[in-house]
């Protein structure tokens, strides 16, 4: 969003975060002797870079791993499998006291500001946190940059001592972002930044991200269920359905030419506010009209064979029941996972 | 941490203002101590409760000065207050006048004033210090329990059912008569005494550590520790500096709650002779005392069964009013 122009996608440049094959499964546990019966397959093999400056989307439905994802790459949760490397260093299984370096580098902003941030802290104390965790002082002291923070992300750096119960939804996400922004992370993870905000207030989050990216330089991971926050932030967006990226390219491909008709059926669903150019879109045929997608998404427990999508995919055929799609490049910089996939080239 | 860059900053900016000569107030943050504080104030009949519970420290902390300007000491027996014939005291109410403001003890005609009042020691002490030792306890292993789950949790709520089902009165009673006559550098009553806060103490730890483990069951699950371990919080960390304020209000609450419990063991436990030994008094003895003589000297009796009632009571209605203070979401 903030990157003048889109660098060509290519793999000359050094990513900042490369994961490969990532797996978190959640045992699931019977009985007296805890014996492992199955396994939720929150994210089951996800392969994807994020380069320097930019800003990857991620979107997808409730549960299908987002979340999970999330906190895989800001090692909140151990991976079952796979490797994680930032900045060319494998992190996939580093402890507490080998990742505490680490993220000062990458940090997290979280879904619920009314969970995140401590009811018993005060803004002072929750933003000066990372430095007292990292033993680090800042030039000036620690009260003086926090209250540089606070100015830096919209609020009254004289709301230092305030609790967060004295502020707004909107205001707690700035706190929240004020208190990720500390140690000057290069890579920054927003678990749906926005979903929990008042769609007016969402729009200030959503800019202030901006603002604060172009400022710092920041690297973004950004996961929304959201479509349109997506398309107004993102450079690249990763679609995922049951734990495995379907699509990865970037922004204006994912929404001019979709490739898998998963996310064909996901940009349908968007509400277009305009009666009009809804029906002129739908005449036109194909992609104007809303695709339904018949019956749930099935349970990340037992996953169908073959695609995971094939349950409810339109295209459904014999060789998608059977054969996991790769996910591979079938037009440059544009990775998708289907056997038939939608405005594929000639 | 917050304490002093709170103190600083709140000094920094009225110094300013003093400077400016603005009359603008430094932006304060309302603590959710300072709410519950200025809710408390608004409930009388706690706030009375707490006034008593303060009246009733102070009387047990200068025990020995009120004793020496409204009675006589508490050992002293005074056998020309009592009738030579029935042995019980001379006068109506128990003797009553100006000089034994509470009468006298039959037979031995000692101050029940005094007794009273130094019996507040007793009690307050060992239902404070028990208390203190049943949260501390509960505190820690509530807190681990609830954090790290699986097989400790299920250990450790193990331990606490077995002690809940615990016959606690009956041990107390077969510790106290093997308990030798001094240890740990006390000796007589000390030693009961200790006895009696270790004893309350360890067995009522299971209900401050079931509350702390369901609380924190629900707290680690709160962003804000995934926060503080996204900026490389350690476990230490996360359980008393995260969690552990956020638990101080159900504790505070069960704490106020627990120590009139504790009066009433302790007065049982002596009223049963497992308190402290003769003649130190205490509120549960001269009931016990009181037993043989309360058809002739019902006063007698109903000098130290008031004093744990005041005692009991107070404490209950300024704990019920800490409660409703720190959880607005309640029903009053």
């Amino acid at each position: 969003m903030t990157i003048p122009e889109q660098p060509a996608p290519s793999d000359e440049v050094v990513p900042l975060l490369k994961v490969a094959g990532l797996v978190k499964h959640f045992p699931i546990t019977k009985g007296l002797l805890r014996r492992q019966v199955g396994a939720v397959q929150a994210v089951d093999g996800l392969t994807f870079d994020v380069r320097p400056g930019e800003t990857l989307g991620v979107v997808g439905e409730s549960g299908c791993g987002k979340s999970t994802m999330g906190r895989l790459i800001t090692r909140l949760l151990e991976p079952t499998a796979g490797t994680i490397e930032f900045e060319g260093k494998d992190i996939t299984h580093l402890g507490v006291a080998g990742m505490r370096p680490i993220r000062r580098d990458v940090q997290m902003i979280f879904q619920d500001p009314y969970s995140s941030l401590n009811p018993r802290h005060t803004v002072g104390t929750i933003v000066g946190a990372p430095f007292k965790l990292q033993g680090i002082t800042p030039e000036g002291g620690v009260k003086k940059e926090v209250q540089r923070l606070l100015g830096l992300v919209g609020l009254n750096p004289e709301h230092y001592n305030r609790y967060p119960h004295e502020f707004s939804g909107g205001q707690r996400q700035r706190i929240g972002i004020a208190r990720a922004l500390a140690l000057k992370p290069k890579l920054v993870v927003a678990d749906e930044p926005v979903s929990a905000l008042d769609v007016s207030i969402q729009a200030q989050v959503v800019n202030l991200l901006d603002d604060l990216q172009d400022e710092l330089g920041l690297t973004y991971v950004i996961i929304a269920h959201d479509l349109s926050v997506i398309r107004h932030v993102s450079d690249r967006i990763a679609v995922m359905y049951l734990g495995k990226v379907v699509e990865l390219t970037d922004r204006t491909s994912l929404y001019a030419t979709p490739m898998h008709p998963y996310t064909k059926a996901l940009l349908s669903a968007v509400p277009v506010p305009d009666p009009g150019r809804r029906k002129r879109g739908a005449a036109s045929g194909g992609s104007g009209g809303r695709i339904l997608l018949k019956g749930d998404v099935p349970s990340p427990i037992a996953p169908p064979s073959g695609c995971r999508f094939h349950t409810r995919c339109w295209k459904a055929t014999e060789v998608c029941r059977q054969q996991e799609p790769p996910l591979q490049a079938l037009r440059t910089g544009h990775q998708v996972a289907c056997h038939h996939p939608e405005n594929a080239p000639a | 941490m917050t304490a002093p860059l709170h103190d600083t900053g709140a000094a920094e900016t009225a110094a300013v203002d003093v400077a400016a000569g603005v009359p603008a107030k430094a932006i304060e943050g309302r603590s959710p101590w300072r709410i519950a504080w200025i809710r408390l104030k608004r409930d009388k009949v706690a706030l009375a409760g707490g006034v008593v519970v303060l009246l009733l420290i102070l009387v047990a902390i200068f025990a020995p000065l009120i004793v020496s300007l409204l009675g006589h000491p508490p050992n002293d027996y005074h056998e020309d207050q009592i009738d030579a014939l029935f042995g019980t005291p001379k006068g109506s109410w128990g003797g009553m006048n100006s000089d034994f403001l509470f009468g006298v003890e039959p037979v031995n005609g000692r101050d029940v004033f005094s007794r009273v009042v130094y019996g507040a020691r007793v009690s307050l002490l060992v239902a404070f210090l028990s208390a203190v030792v049943a949260v501390l306890i509960g505190t820690v292993v509530g807190i681990v329990a609830g954090y790290f789950g699986g097989w400790v949790d299920a250990v450790i709520s193990r331990i606490m059912d077995l002690l809940l089902a615990f016959p606690q009165l009956l041990f107390i009673i077969a510790l106290v008569s093997v308990v030798p006559n001094s240890l740990w550098g006390l000796s007589g009553s000390g030693v009961r005494m200790a006895v009696l806060i270790a004893v309350i103490g360890f067995f009522g730890w299971p209900y401050v550590g079931r509350i702390v483990r369901g609380q924190t069951l629900s707290l680690r699950e709160r962003e804000y520790v995934e926060a503080a371990r996204s900026l490389g919080a350690g476990r230490t960390y996360i359980l008393f500096r995260e969690l552990l304020p956020n638990l101080v209000a159900p504790i505070t609450v069960y704490a106020t709650l627990m120590i009139p419990t504790n009066v009433l063991t302790e007065a049982a436990l002596s009223f049963l002779g497992a308190g402290v030994k003769p003649p130190t008094s205490s509120w549960g003895q001269m009931l016990s005392k009181a037993v043989t003589t309360y058809e002739s000297d019902p006063t007698f009796m109903v000098i130290p069964g008031l004093a744990i009632f005041v005692t009991v009571l107070a404490f209950n209605l300024f704990g019920d009013g800490v409660r409703d203070a720190l959880d607005p979401k309640g029903s009053r």
